[in-house]
């Protein structure tokens, strides 16, 4: 097994000509042995390597070892699907064949994710170059029945939410299938990674997910550290991590808000949705942007931390800390909520397995996953994260879960803010080295976020890939989805809140 | 029941004066750009670090496209002699495209709707949102001003749920090629006379994805927009502002 993997650690870099390159048929044994034997596929994807083959890259995430294992294999044209043996291959097949025209033989539901033109002139649909492509104009599963209804929803949705298409296929209330279909807010960014201006990469990390600014420009920032070998400076690693944190507690504070409102119950509801305020204010204390916009650049932060700015902190924190146990003491209080939040929504902890399940979701499975506690970096491997879990895999655990996330976070803080190292910001980055692929993973608010990217022989980067949590858990929430009512549907989608642009990048 | 009483007393009144009382903005935020012209020797380092392509020289001047701008401030880092500041004018919305050029000091607001339109529209403004591309953080700072911190609710302004409910679109995102005809039957939807607001770089310019094949460079080429709103994202007292303002009244 040994020679087949290569293993690297979280945000390092390594030759990408030490990674295997198999034959396509020990490639897929290699990797349905390994997630078989608990490994997972944080990433999956296709980079042009001779005129007409391209290598096929996956990164298997060994939890419990902390380790990242790395295999490849040449393919052309076709080669045979791994999704039939290992389901969590499914959606990354689904995306190589769009983007690279090359077809997964016996993939079982072989469609495209994103809806646009491949990049190169090979296309698994047989649709023309100057084709017009209509998004989610596809098969959709049906169920069949003169009892079965389906209903369409999006991609426009009834609030300020972003686009995506949802079909449901329906037994009266009851929810037989549904089917997640995206693409909406697809804006080309891997593929411009590799093309566009310098200046413009660290932006579209900041944009890629917007709510999730500082989760990816974070994993961004190791991989052009880890590419070049150089490391962001000690006191830029505890801000990052300040910072990291804020976003977690702001999204999960505005999540358990929006689970109160989707089951009715309007005070917590409405003292969430402020406090969710009060923490983006907080990241807005150090950059000047509620998102974190600008904050974190290769090598260190663009900011500095002054002390008035930690005493206002450190204040802001006890108090939306005592706010947001207030609001979320009400959920906890209160019977019909409960009554709402239990076993609605069940994942069931073998799927969410076989699924490559990550976040809060995997976590409320019962899944001790997570990567500031499996793939600590920065300040993360100095002060431990305790990692927050609950096992009844249904709406409530899902909110449990950040619930329990949003007091670990705000402790975490408050102790960092005691002991933040002197010195500088921001090292000085070299350039980075040819030949080199180097992996991140960095544990967002959603869950793992994975960046990838392989330099050419040049030091340019050859290959950018982004791999959001949501990539992942869409289809988690379309099987939690089954055999529900579904007017249950806004408060489960609610208790995953995926990510549209994260997504479809 | 009682606990939710008493959890209400204790969260208080949080309901922000607005627009009476000016908001108070964080310390290092970047809001309108101030350009200090007698300070610049057209070295034109700032061009070259502006992501966008927001900045350009007219007769010599720098000039700032706010449509285009980013507010992250890689410009005055790459300007060795301070030419480009951001002050904390969060008052930014403008109604017409070339009035978020920023050269001289004379500062362009957005004019309120003609007084028919405001006897119409002035108490009541209904909007349906539009995503089509956005990455949520436009989206989420306009979600934020129906909580009660910004109470959008008692000027009159809602969100409704579909576009034959709806007064006009306030669209987000640099239009996608995938979202540019959900766009355009969203605003056909909506009976006429309506309005449409762009909010965030992306929905006026494209943003940090202008040029792209896959998008539109915003929603101007496909839908008539009435209200500009910078920023990335803009502030939520941006956007408030911007409406407000709108609506004539503040």
């Amino acid at each position: 097994m040994s020679r087949q993997l290569i293993s690297i650690y979280n945000n390092k870099s390594t030759d990408i000509g030490a990674v295997p390159n198999l034959p396509i048929d020990d490639f897929r044994e290699t990797v349905i042995n390994s997630v078989n034997t608990g490994r997972r596929i944080a990433a999956f994807f296709g980079l042009p390597h001779d005129n007409d083959s391209l290598k096929l890259i996956i990164v298997l995430a060994d939890d419990h070892q902390s380790i990242l294992h790395l295999a490849s294999t040449c393919v052309k044209e076709k080669y045979p699907s791994l999704t039939p043996d290992c389901p969590q291959a499914h959606w990354f097949e689904r995306e190589i064949a769009e983007q690279f025209g090359i077809r997964p033989e016996g993939h079982p539901w072989l469609k495209p994710i994103r809806f646009h033109h491949s990049y190169t002139n090979n296309d698994v649909w047989n649709r023309s170059a100057n084709e017009t492509i209509l998004p989610c104009v596809t098969d959709f599963f049906r169920v069949e029945g003169s009892e079965i209804h389906e209903v369409a929803v999006g991609p426009v949705h009834a609030g300020i939410i972003e686009p995506g298409h949802f079909r449901f296929q329906c037994n009266g209330e009851n929810v037989l299938h549904l089917e997640i279909s995206l693409g909406y807010q697809h804006r080309g960014i891997e593929r411009q990674m590799t093309t566009a201006p310098q200046n413009r990469l660290i932006h579209y990390m900041e944009t890629a997910a917007g709510d999730t600014t500082i989760g990816h420009t974070m994993a961004h920032c190791y991989i052009f550290e880890g590419l070049a070998s150089c490391s962001a400076a000690a006191r830029a690693q505890v801000l990052r991590g300040i910072a990291l944190e804020l976003e977690r507690l702001a999204n999960h504070t505005g999540d358990l808000g929006a689970l109160a409102g989707d089951v009715g119950y309007l005070p917590t509801s409405s003292f969430c949705g402020r406090i969710r305020g009060d923490f983006l204010n907080m990241t807005a204390i150090l950059c000047g942007n509620r998102f974190g916009r600008n904050f974190m650049r290769p090598g260190g932060t663009a900011y500095d931390i002054e002390k008035s700015h930690i005493d206002d902190l450190r204040k802001r924190l006890n108090a939306a800390l005592k706010d947001v146990t207030n609001a979320a003491n009400c959920l906890w209080s209160t019977p019909s909520v409960l009554g709402r939040f239990e076993d609605t929504g069940i994942l069931n902890k073998q799927i969410c397995s076989q699924l490559g399940i990550v976040g809060p979701p995997a976590r409320a499975c019962g899944f001790d996953r997570d990567c500031r506690y499996n793939f600590p970096s920065g300040i993360f491997q100095f002060k431990q994260m305790p990692v927050a879990t609950w096992d009844s895999g249904d709406v409530f655990a899902r909110a449990y879960v950040r619930w329990l996330e949003i007091q670990h976070s705000v402790a975490f803080i408050l102790d960092l803010l005691d002991s933040i190292p002197a010195g500088n910001i921001q090292n000085k980055i070299s350039a980075m080295s040819p030949c080199k692929i180097a992996v991140s993973l960095v544990e967002g608010w959603r869950g793992e976020i994975c960046h990838v990217a392989v330099t050419d022989n040049s030091g340019k980067l050859a290959r950018y890939k982004i791999v959001d949590p949501s990539f992942h858990n869409w289809m988690g929430l379309a099987v939690a989805l089954r055999n529900q009512q579904i007017s249950d549907f806004p408060l489960c989608n609610k208790s995953f809140n995926l990510s549209y642009c994260g997504h479809d990048l | 029941m009682i606990r939710a009483l008493i959890s209400r007393i204790k969260q208080g009144y949080r309901t922000y004066p607005f627009p009476k009382k000016e908001p108070v903005l964080p310390e290092r935020f970047n809001g309108r750009p101030v350009l200090n012209h007698d300070k610049c020797d057209n070295c034109r380092a700032c061009e070259k670090a502006c992501p966008t392509g927001a900045i350009t020289s007219q007769d010599n001047k720098v000039c700032i496209d706010m449509g285009k701008c980013l507010f992250c401030g890689d410009c005055t880092s790459a300007c060795p002699k301070g030419v480009i500041e951001f002050s904390k004018d969060y008052r930014l919305a403008a109604n017409i495209r070339k009035d978020l050029l920023v050269s001289d000091k004379e500062i362009k607001l957005a004019q309120a709707i003609d007084k028919q339109s405001r006897r119409i529209f002035g108490r009541s403004l209904k909007l349906r949102q539009v995503s089509a591309g956005g990455c949520n953080a436009c989206e989420a700072d306009t979600n934020v001003l129906t909580t009660l911190t910004f109470d959008l609710g008692r000027f009159g302004i809602q969100f409704v749920a579909s576009p034959r409910h709806a007064d006009g679109i306030l669209v987000t995102g640099p239009v996608t090629e995938n979202m540019r005809l959900a766009l355009k039957k969203t605003y056909d939807a909506i009976p006429s006379p309506k309005f449409v607001i762009a909010v965030g770089a992306c929905a006026i310019s494209g943003g940090p994805y202008i040029g792209h094949t896959e998008t539109s460079n915003g929603a101007n080429g496909i839908v008539p927009v009435d209200l500009y709103i910078p920023g990335c994202p803009p502030h939520p007292y941006t956007i408030l502002d911007g409406l407000v303002t709108f609506l004539g009244r503040r």
